[in-house]
């Protein structure tokens, strides 16, 4: 009987056959930590007994939600924080380099086949190069620190295949919003989801980054696109490594197939509360928007900017809508910099800011009153999520924000 | 990072069972999040009985009021969704919460309150709860007990349950030099 594609990275990694609803103690090959998570975890370390860290080349730790410190306690944070990584010889990128899930893929710390842990929910992205890779808590990461180990429950894998051609202005998040939508915000609980198909072979990195992104918001326990030319090609320059075969057997055993086809899939939103409620945004074309974000490590990168730069063309932004545009690491900045977006954006009337979470966690800048609006690119839009319990969070694309931004309202991409 | 240690190093499952009588029960919905439950502006607190003050703020702000030692939640499906922060289990701790009562629970979230001691039950007839009521629970016999009527509640992992008996992850490892990796467990 086959294999799939979890099934076998877990086999590889302890040379025996393992298979999904075992239990296994199985060694990582890396663990990030960032300032929110990291002092819990760092505590927890300490509090097992841990003295060093299994090995310090192999913890990425960084800076992303709370820079440049934004309260004397998030100071507090990164001091402690800085000097654990200098104590224990943990590099530490610290407010200097992004976002944790995207800094991580572009500094080349995952790669195919491999397993990581990340003390965020949504390190499940790094599935985009083919690693298996989920988030866990403070305490598990303390205890993944001191042994470089942790337990998994290799989970069942849902196959998800798609087919057909976006068409112009629809892209991977209204993909994986419409995934979302049909799956649930519980439907991949404990599982892992594969994307597959002639769809997602033509996706670009960015895209794939995306949908893994976001596998956590139906409760995905990691998401996984099998590693192909795309992912070799983006693994050049980043890790000294041959490429390797890597991927689900025709017969093994899944928990569920689903198919998606894309040609008719129009841009979708998803509406306040939940991740799960995506809709065309025909349905809700016209709401009053008071501020949009773009960004995020679910849409932060360059090509996500590029795409919202062509919507807006030469025109400018609606004048009573806010707009924070965050690229989502330096490398993104500097590109979105060098190919003059940053100047259209702030011409048309936008804040640019330096990479970072910004507003999508609600814990700095950018926050929401009672009663406010935001459309924005990021993965969540629980209640009181970006601010107060009383504003309302869209979930939405690149394109569709910077559409919207520009009216003041909810708008099709294809239609400015 | 707050000065104050934290309290909860060595937790209670150990110490639960006296606690198991009688509780009283605050009844949530589907998918509560993390962010429901500890909002993200208050995440550079890491002392359990300071984000207790701040437990379900904005969503349901007379819980931290009003919350007691030995009050039990009760979630719908998809209890703890969304963002990893180990500050939504310890919350619920810092205000006396040692078992949530759900009809299933976000990965994350299920893992994260086992380590640091408060116990995820899953119970499908948690509908069948009210808020306010008083509820017993055994948790050896496998049933809560609500306004005379019993409802089952599911095992946990045995994995899990070395996990549980050695009082929290932290207990289970501090005196482990190294772990046998690549061995399976039972399931």
């Amino acid at each position: 009987m086959g294999a799939t594609i979890v099934e076998k990275i877990f086999s590889r990694k302890c040379g025996s056959d393992i298979r999904a609803g075992e239990v296994v103690m199985t060694p990582i090959d890396g663990a990030m930590i960032h300032d929110i998570t990291g002092p819990l975890a760092i505590q927890k370390f300490h509090e097992m007994g841990g003295e060093h860290v299994f090995d310090p080349k192999r913890v990425i730790m960084l800076f992303d939600h709370q820079i440049p410190a934004d309260s004397l306690e998030a100071a507090k944070i990164h001091q402690y924080m800085r000097t654990f990584a200098a104590e224990q010889g943990i590099h530490n990128y610290d407010i200097n380099e992004g976002v944790c899930h995207q800094v991580v893929l572009e500094k080349g710390r995952a790669a195919p086949g491999e397993i990581m842990v990340g003390a965020d929910s949504h390190t499940c992205m790094y599935g985009a190069v083919g690693a298996f890779a989920t988030g866990i808590g403070s305490t598990d990461m303390g205890f993944a620190l001191k042994f470089g180990a942790l337990y998994f429950k290799v989970p069942e894998t849902i196959r998800v295949e798609v087919s057909g051609r976006f068409q112009k202005c629809v892209g991977a998040k209204d993909l994986i919003l419409a995934i979302a939508a049909d799956i649930g915000a519980d439907g991949a609980t404990y599982q892992a989801i594969e994307f597959t198909g002639k769809t997602i072979e033509k996706l670009d990195m960015a895209g794939r980054m995306t949908c893994c992104n976001m596998a956590i918001e139906m409760g995905a326990k990691a998401g996984i696109v099998p590693p192909d030319k795309v992912t070799w090609e983006y693994m050049k320059g980043r890790r000294k490594m041959k490429p390797f075969d890597l991927a689900s057997d025709d017969d093994a055993t899944f928990a569920e197939k689903r198919t998606y086809n894309v040609a008719d899939l129009e841009p979708q939103v998803a509406v306040p509360h939940n991740v799960d409620q995506g809709v065309p945004v025909s349905k809700v074309a016209g709401t009053h928007i008071d501020q949009v974000f773009i960004g995020s490590c679910t849409n932060g990168r360059y090509e996500d900017l590029k795409e919202a730069a062509e919507v807006l063309g030469k025109k400018k932004f609606h004048a009573g809508t806010r707009v924070l545009i965050i690229p989502a690491s330096r490398d993104e900045y500097l590109k979105a910099l060098e190919n003059g977006l940053v100047e259209r954006f702030v011409k048309a009337g936008a804040l640019v800011e330096a990479p970072c979470c910004g507003p999508c966690m609600g814990g700095s800048f950018g926050l929401l009153a009672p009663g406010e609006v935001c459309l924005s690119t990021s993965n969540r839009n629980f209640k009181g999520r970006q601010g107060s319990t009383e504003a309302f969070v869209y979930l939405c694309s690149a394109a569709t924000a910077a559409a919207s931004a520009m009216k003041g309202e909810i708008t099709d991409p294809r239609e400015v | 990072m707050s000065a104050k240690k934290t309290s909860t190093v060595k937790t209670m499952i150990v110490d639960l069972y006296p606690r198991t009588k009688n509780m009283r029960v605050w009844k949530f919905g589907d998918n509560i999040d993390t962010d429901a439950i500890i909002p993200g502006r208050f995440l550079t607190i890491n002392n359990p009985d300071e984000l207790a003050k701040h437990a379900f703020e904005g969503t349901r702000d007379e819980f931290a009021k009003r919350v007691k030692d030995g009050d039990v939640i009760i979630g719908g499906k998809n209890f703890g969704c969304g963002s990893s922060r180990e500050h939504a289990p310890l919350a619920l701790l810092g205000g006396g919460v040692h078992v949530v009562l759900a009809k299933s629970f976000a990965r994350i979230f299920f893992r994260n309150a086992i380590n640091v001691g408060v116990l995820p039950v899953v119970c499908h007839d948690t509908d069948k709860i009210a808020d306010g009521a008083k509820i017993t629970l055994d948790l050896k016999k496998g049933y809560a007990e609500v306004d005379g009527k019993k409802l089952a509640i599911e095992p946990v992992l045995p994995f899990m349950q070395g996990i549980i008996d050695a009082g929290g992850l932290v207990e289970y490892a501090r005196n482990l030099k190294e772990v046998p990796v690549c061995t399976k467990s039972r399931r």
